[in-house]
């Protein structure tokens, strides 16, 4: 089996090659003179005879004008080929992980008894851990991906396949598997990303389905008062008054919904984040906590911090990390009016699977009821519509938590407790 | 160089084992998810495929026995290799019996008819316990492929969510059913249908249980007591 390191000493031998390379141009430039050469050395001869000069010009001037020739025709010499044969140099030299690292889509490399090579950075986070020697066929264990790396190995040219990956998040790929070279037993699995095509299927079949059953009720009730102020209730203020009230908030949930609706479906069409980037979560949930402030003072609470000290970086996106705290902190305010106080904490666990930060929002509320807990984030999941209605709910916030910690490799965790109130934690590992 | 030969013959033997696993557990993995999807879309096509599907988990584990019973006669495993083995014989039943499971979900399709007229808020709570079942098959299956035991810790958790997931699930399905009598039909149809799901999470801990052999040569610490809490619900009639 030969890996991408063993291509080392190829890379060092291409060094050596260029010496030779540069003798290789003298001898041929000193051939192409060759007739003028011959004149000139007769020449010189000629010279030496006539002029009868001392024995050792004659060796010396033959030297020279050899070098000469030799060189000079190196620098009047086949300047562009100089140049490709400089190019093919550096690509020979390019290392095949370099290459791997500089393409975007995920590719594997593998060799003939299907044991991966080398994975790219690429590839690395769309599936996860890909070390080398890991067999390709325990991890891509979808049936059609089965079919495609036995048609890899077994040689039938470069067979493509649709694999769709459903967890964590629903990706759909392209994938075409290649020999690399000829009999170098190895072979290249290229993955192209089509999750957005179908993705924006999906979503306009969701947004109809979710538009049409969740904004059905507030639209009902806004026509049904209509009709009443048009026809009974035309005359009476009070009641007029009281309508239009009702109607107002309806109209506010319906733009809520839609908010909510639109801010799910864009976290929906990119269901990665942008890596590399950096968010300090001590500064997120500090300026959450100020922005909320007002709120919080309305509903009569007492926002309190107990932040751990030090940095708390996290890799992630500042403003998805923003409404993550946002959409707790503002439940645990409309949830939690009974008690008079919020507890925002911020500590760091070496818990498994890796070391990371615990961001906790606790309230002091009525609590949630425990069968309710496994299933409050799933959209449009009501505990009791007639609280959520009156608190300004639209069944989406915790749903678009769940959402963005998945994208963040994150957890959510609730805790709960009758008339003593929730605590929930968001975990987000540190690397 | 026979001895060579022998042993990567052996080796090979092994390879396949573990292969034929993998494709399997593929198999398992897309019956659960379209089971899971003929069930929400009421699509009685799709169902009859993963009914049809069992099949090659069947065969699967039938051939997967007689090799590994035809490697134990043959080359006389020791240690690693003779839990390898067996534990490739323990995960294969698991993952025919997952692929059972779904069937069943499949076959039950038809019965539970009309999706409309069940309320949305049922079918979600299906499709987050499947996610948190299927999670539970990929990472174990994952781990499988990885040999890295050290963060098999997940599935305990994992268990645990699926487990409060299906009380819940039970809870509201009773309600229904209390609701209207008409429901009863249908709801029970999805009662069973959560069940095989829940039992599938349980296989997929079976065989995280059964890796954690392979790799350490050590049973898993002792289980926790089960958070499936059904078996108190009553919900009282008014």
């Amino acid at each position: 089996m030969r890996t991408y390191r063993s291509y080392l000493p190829d890379i060092m031998a291409d060094l050596s090659d260029r010496q030779k390379y540069g003798a290789r141009r003298f001898m041929r430039n000193l051939w192409q003179a060759r007739w003028l050469l011959a004149v000139a050395v007769a020449a010189l001869f000629c010279v030496q005879f006539l002029a009868d000069l001392p024995f050792m010009v004659l060796p010396a001037a033959i030297v020279a004008l050899l070098l000469a020739a030799g060189i000079s025709g190196d620098a009047a010499g086949d300047g562009e080929e100089s140049r490709a044969a400089a190019e093919a140099g550096e690509l020979q030299s390019l290392s095949a992980e370099n290459l791997a690292a500089a393409v975007t889509d995920p590719l594997i490399v593998f060799d003939d008894n299907a044991s991966i090579i080398h994975a790219n950075a690429a590839a690395i986070a769309a599936f996860g851990d890909l070390r080398a020697g890991m067999s390709l066929q325990l991890k891509f264990r979808a049936p059609e991906m089965q079919v495609l790396i036995d048609a890899a190995l077994t040689g039938g040219g470069s067979p493509s396949a649709d694999f769709i990956d459903k967890l964590p998040v629903e990706r759909v790929y392209r994938v075409t598997a290649s020999a690399v070279g000829h009999g170098s037993r190895l072979h290249v699995l290229l993955f192209k990303d089509q999750s957005e095509a179908r993705r924006i299927d999906r979503m306009r079949a969701d947004f109809i389905a979710n538009a049409s059953h969740e904004m059905r009720t507030p639209l009902a009730s806004i026509a049904g008062f209509i009709e009443t102020l048009r026809g009974p209730a035309r005359n009476d203020p009070a009641a007029r008054d009281q309508f239009l009230q009702i109607m107002q908030n309806q109209t506010g949930r319906m733009a809520r919904l839609i908010d909510d609706m639109l801010s799910l479906s864009r976290l929906e069409m990119k269901p990665y984040l942008k890596p590399g980037a950096r968010v300090d979560v001590k500064q997120v949930v500090e300026s959450v906590v100020d922005s909320l402030g007002p709120l919080a003072k309305e509903n009569n609470l007492v926002i309190e911090r107990d932040f751990a000290d030090g940095p708390m970086e996290v890799p992630g996106d500042r403003d998805e990390l923003y409404q993550v705290f946002e959409n707790l902190l503002e439940n645990a305010c409309k949830y939690g009016q009974d008690g008079d106080r919020v507890v925002v904490s911020i500590a760091r666990t070496d818990k498994a699977p890796q070391p990371g930060i615990e961001v906790t929002v606790r309230d002091f509320g009525p609590g949630i009821p425990e069968e309710h807990i496994p299933r409050v984030t799933e959209r449009f999941y009501r505990i009791d519509s007639e609280t959520a209605q009156s608190r300004k709910g639209t069944g989406l916030g915790l749903a678009i938590v769940k959402h963005i910690l998945t994208r963040h490799h994150g957890r959510l965790s609730i805790q709960s407790e009758l008339g003593k109130g929730s605590a929930f934690t968001v975990y987000l590992p540190t690397n | 160089m026979q001895s060579l030969h022998i042993v990567s013959a052996y080796d090979e033997e092994l390879k396949y084992l573990s292969k034929r696993i993998a494709a399997m557990g593929g198999h398992a993995e897309r019956m659960v998810e379209q089971s899971v999807l003929a069930l929400v879309n009421a699509d009685p096509d799709l169902a009859r495929k993963v009914v049809e599907d069992d099949a090659i988990l069947d065969q699967g584990q039938r051939e997967v026995d007689d090799k590994a019973i035809l490697l134990i006669g043959k080359r006389q495993p020791m240690a690693t290799d003779l839990r390898e083995v067996i534990g490739v014989i323990r995960i294969s039943a698991d993952l025919e019996r997952v692929g059972d499971l779904a069937k069943n979900v499949a076959k039950r399709v038809a019965s539970v008819g009309d999706n409309s007229k069940q309320p949305a808020s049922l079918y979600r709570g299906l499709e987050a316990l499947a996610d948190l079942a299927l999670t539970q098959l990929k990472e174990v299956l994952d781990v499988y492929a990885s040999r890295s035991v050290d963060t098999i810790g997940f599935v305990r958790d994992r268990d645990d969510q699926i487990d409060a997931m299906y009380t819940s699930l039970f809870r509201e399905l009773l309600t229904y059913m209390m609701e209207d009598p008409r429901n009863i039909t249908p709801c029970t149809h999805l009662l069973f249908c959560a069940k095989n799901i829940e039992r599938i999470g349980d296989h997929a801990t079976n065989i995280a249980e059964t890796i954690y052999f392979i790799v350490t040569g050590e049973q898993m610490p002792v289980e926790r007591p089960k958070g499936d809490k059904t078996d108190r619900i009553v919900i009282p009639a008014k």
